[in-house]
């Protein structure tokens, strides 16, 4: 890409949305010394805690303390490996925590990661992590999400933190034995001084090693050292309680004399109760209360199916807001509208694409609603009482839930516990960026002056979602005689984050992004990948339109305008050399592709499709290329493109949330159709560690799937899909 | 209404609606939460246990139907704290990400393998079409192969 291009950066991003940082760049992590002991103080229990997330106790166990949730991404194996490895701990010594709510555990490198870039300059001052400190503070960080959790608090949380450990421990034992600190080494949770042959465990060093400060900027292992990092010996923490139905999940929490409410929103977006009749359902066995929320009503019971039940004899009337009329094509109609006379915001207005000549080429494409789907449904338990406030429940971000229990509680976020648990199922949903299932579940808790377990039926779920922008996306191209495109045009409406998502790594001289503001009276939120869900399919799907319109082959003729982003081209080319893209494909198949970069990671991949004598499309064979700079764990790395594969497959072929009289039509899985094991194509994942800066993985592999599997199709069938998902179009036979 | 079930070798008293289903009793009443609520119309999977041997979806199973028959959840396949072949499959090839589909995938796969001990791949599409979200598919099927063929080698 060229530099002088007005390119967002997530830096700007943020600084413009508010932030401030003290003073510019800075150092990966905050392994201050005051923190430190913040942290220490407030994290009860035995052991010493020696630089920030580390807790190392006599019996020599450590515990890795991971401000992330584990939501199947591997977050709970991925950063206690990256801490033990600089630390030369025991791996079978090795056990995590996951932090509790409190700001000391806000993450920070994940707000640096955002802020800066990835490029975190090694010089400058640890004071500055004190800015970093107060603005996480105040965004309600120690979010899990945008696929930060290995790339930031991994890499500038974790390594950094068990190095600091290692050289406190080595402290402690050169003041002990009065040597030279040169003259120790570590291995397997010992210090060793091999010339008088002592040796200390480091549980044995602890307390002595806590009396020395952490050092923010400690000698990190070279990659060739790494016993751990990199291989495939580790087998993750978590997976032991998921295969014997031990694990806990927040719909599985238990408090003592807890009741069960079942919750109803206004079927009309946007609406409000008008009026409440109880009388019926509080007559019903085991009912305590009827709450009325204004935006949803809830009944509390001692048992959950009864608190379901006396739900549907609640009779309410509402007011739809004026979104009663609504529908799925008013809304997309209103979308058209405002991109034809709303004013534009440009991510990129380089040269001019009125004067640059060649040949036009036009297409309009554009993605559903779509529901998160995550398979265990919201849930939320809240005590509130006493001037404090208990929550169990999963989230992405503990801080913000406590937050939002807090207003909901009417108490300070210092009176607010929250309790994490496994998460069924993040993907963005539960991010609380709608604040749509803490809130109703602590404000039903008070008013039924019990500890509550709220659970959403998967209806509701469903039909109240945070939800993936739906976006109509506008091209036009010019080609030059030579089928290079010259001018490159995009119009598209609304627009999210990440900011870069439109953006395009082929080399196009003019280049002009940008958007209209056009919502509906749906709530959004962030959908796994967020933006690159969408962009990934218009701009991968337009550029191959670009190579056929140009009677191109569509691997060369994007490789003809990678020549600024070799990497991409190295993704490309791998993916494409592994599927056999120049050897060809069965009678009846076709292969697509295409490649796209989110999260510091690209990843490309090559389908082969084929349909099926019921007219079904088959997705035979995905293979991927992933450059995510370095392979933490490589197990885990195959698995997170797995999932964002079929996940992102079932976003194509399926995925299209509908609105109705101002209400979402789909409500459960027979509606909302989900990719299931019979149609699971193979997945072959190539790893590049191209040592690019780390790169995420729990997104990343879902933006290019749809654009691939629409580019093969229309190489299968000469037809073109514009408009998700492909269950849409009528496909003849060819296999 | 009282209601008497077997479950997992041993026999339970449960008061509850006869209407209520086994999924909320198993979980709520008797303590079993790795039987897990995914959608509450049978088309998950999430809630699946065996029911004299075979999957059943418990969240559309009225517990007054369930009398009488002998339950087996998660918690009730291992034997003395081993795990089945099965179980330690899903650990050798990594398959749960989330997890929250696991305790109804491996459900439905070992009750799979007790009737059919060598499945074709249709017969596995047909029976196994629990939704996994996480999408660890493609883990599920190795493992279903890691299963039968040491079976096969045993
Ligand atoms: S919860 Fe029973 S099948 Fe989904
Ligand atoms: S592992 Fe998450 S739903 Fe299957």
């Amino acid at each position: 890409m060229a530099s002088q291009k007005k390119k967002l950066t997530r830096r700007k991003f943020l600084l413009g949305t508010g932030a401030v940082v003290g003073g510019g760049l800075v150092l990966g992590y905050a392994a201050l010394p005051n923190q430190t002991k913040d942290i220490a103080a407030k994290y009860k229990g035995n052991g010493q805690v020696l630089s920030g997330w580390i807790k190392i106790t006599a019996d020599n166990k450590i515990t890795v303390i991971v401000p992330h949730a584990e939501m199947g991404q591997g977050a709970h194996t991925a950063l206690p490996m990256m801490a033990a490895e600089e630390l030369d701990a025991d791996w079978d010594l090795v056990s995590m925590e996951e932090a509790p709510g409190m700001p000391e555990f806000a993450n920070q490198p994940l707000a640096e990661g955002f802020i800066v870039g990835d490029k975190l300059p090694n010089i400058l001052a640890p004071l500055i992590n004190k800015a970093f400190y107060s603005i996480t503070q105040a965004m309600d960080l120690q979010i899990t999400g945008g696929s930060t959790s290995v790339r930031f608090t991994g890499q500038y949380g974790m390594r950094v933190a068990g190095a600091a450990a290692r050289e406190m421990l080595m402290k402690a034992a050169a003041k002990e034995w009065d040597v030279p600190l040169g003259d120790l080494s570590t291995e397997k949770s010992h210090v060793y001084h091999r010339a008088s042959g002592r040796s200390a465990t480091y549980g044995s060093l602890a307390d002595a090693a806590a009396e020395f400060d952490p050092n923010p900027t400690p000698t990190l292992k070279a990659k060739a050292d790494h016993t751990l990092v990199g291989t495939r010996t580790v087998k993750r923490l978590d997976v032991p309680s998921k295969v014997d139905g031990s694990a806990r999940y927040g719909i599985d929490a238990e408090v003592d004399g807890m009741l069960y409410a079942a919750i109803a929103r206004v079927p009309v977006h946007g609406g409000m109760i008008t009026s409440l009749d109880d009388a019926a359902a509080l007559a019903m066995p085991g009912v305590k209360k009827v709450c009325n929320l204004g935006y949803a009503h809830a009944v509390v019971a001692d048992k959950y199916w009864r608190a379901k039940k006396a739900l549907d004899a609640v009779d309410i009337e509402f007011d739809g807001n004026g979104n009663e009329g609504l529908n799925t094509d008013a809304i997309f109609a209103r979308f058209a509208r405002d991109l034809e006379t709303s004013e534009l915001e440009y991510d990129i207005d380089e040269g001019d694409f009125s004067t640059a000549s060649g040949r036009l080429v036009e297409a309009e494409y554009a993605v559903p609603y779509l529901a998160h789907a995550c398979m265990e449904p919201m849930n939320c338990t809240a005590w509130v009482r006493d001037g404090v406030c208990d929550v169990w429940t999963g989230t992405q971000a503990p801080l913000m839930a406590r937050t939002a229990a807090a207003t909901a509680a009417g108490l300070e976020p210092e009176q607010v516990t929250v309790h994490n648990h496994m998460l069924g199922g993040g993907f963005g949903r539960r991010i609380h960026a709608e604040n749509d299932y803490v809130a109703p579940a602590v404000e039903i808790a008070k008013m039924a002056g019990a500890p509550v377990k709220t659970i959403w039926s998967r209806e509701e779920d469903m039909r109240f979602d945070e939800y993936r922008p739906a976006v109509v996306s506008r091209f036009a191209a010019k080609l030059d005689d030579s089928g290079k495109p010259t001018a490159w045009q995009n119009r598209f409406s609304d627009k999210r984050e990440p900011v870069e998502a439109p953006l395009i790594p082929y080399a196009v001289e003019n280049q002009s992004i940008g958007y209209v503001k056009s919502q509906s009276h749906l709530k959004l939120g962030p959908w796994r990948s967020v933006d690159h869900s969408q962009h990934a399919f218009f701009t991968e799907s337009f550029i191959d339109e670009l190579a056929h319109a140009a009677g191109a082959d569509p691997l060369q003729y994007r490789l003809s305008l990678l020549t600024d982003a070799p990497r991409h081209a190295h993704v490309l080319k791998t993916a494409a050399n592994a599927a056999g893209w120049y050897t060809g494909v069965k009678d009846g198949r076709a292969m697509g592709l295409a490649v796209h970069e989110s999260f510091g990671s690209i990843v490309a991949h090559v389908v082969e499709v084929s349909v099926g004598g019921n007219g079904m499309v088959q997705v035979h064979k995905v293979t991927c290329a992933v450059d995510c700079g370095e392979a933490i764990n490589p197990d885990n790395i195959e698995s997170q493109i797995e999932s964002a594969v079929i996940y992102g497959m079932t976003a194509a072929c399926y995925g299209e949330i509908t609105i109705e009289n101002g209400q979402v039509v789909e409500g459960n899985f027979p509606d909302y159709e989900m990719v299931r094991l019979a149609e699971v194509p193979g997945i072959d994942v190539h790893i590049i560690e191209s040592g690019a800066p780390l790169g995420g993985l729990g997104e990343p592999g879902l933006p290019p799937i749809a654009p691939a599997i629409t580019n093969a199709l229309y190489v299968l069938s000469g037809q073109r899909v514009r408009k998700l998902p492909i269950k849409n179009y009528e496909f003849a036979a060819t296999a | 209404m009282e209601f008497s079930l077997k479950v997992n070798g041993e026999t339970r008293v449960v008061d509850v609606e006869p209407d209520t289903p086994l999924l909320w009793v198993l979980r709520d009443e008797l303590g079993f939460k790795g039987v897990k609520f995914g959608c509450g119309v049978a088309a998950c999977g999430a809630c699946t246990v065996h029911m004299d041997g075979t999957a059943t979806r418990t969240c559309v199973y009225p517990v007054e139907a369930a009398a009488g028959s002998d339950i087996t959840t998660i918690e009730g396949l291992a034997v003395d704290g081993v795990l089945t072949d099965v179980q330690q499959a899903w650990i050798e090839e990594q398959v749960p990400q989330c997890g929250y589909c696991q305790s109804g995938m491996i459900m439905a796969v070992s009750a799979l393998l007790a009737e059919t001990p060598n499945p074709t791949d249709e017969d596995i599409n047909a029976a196994i079409t629990n939704v996994c979200r996480c999408g660890s598919y493609p883990r599920i099927k190795k493992a279903i192969q890691t299963v039968i063929s040491e079976r096969g080698a045993a």
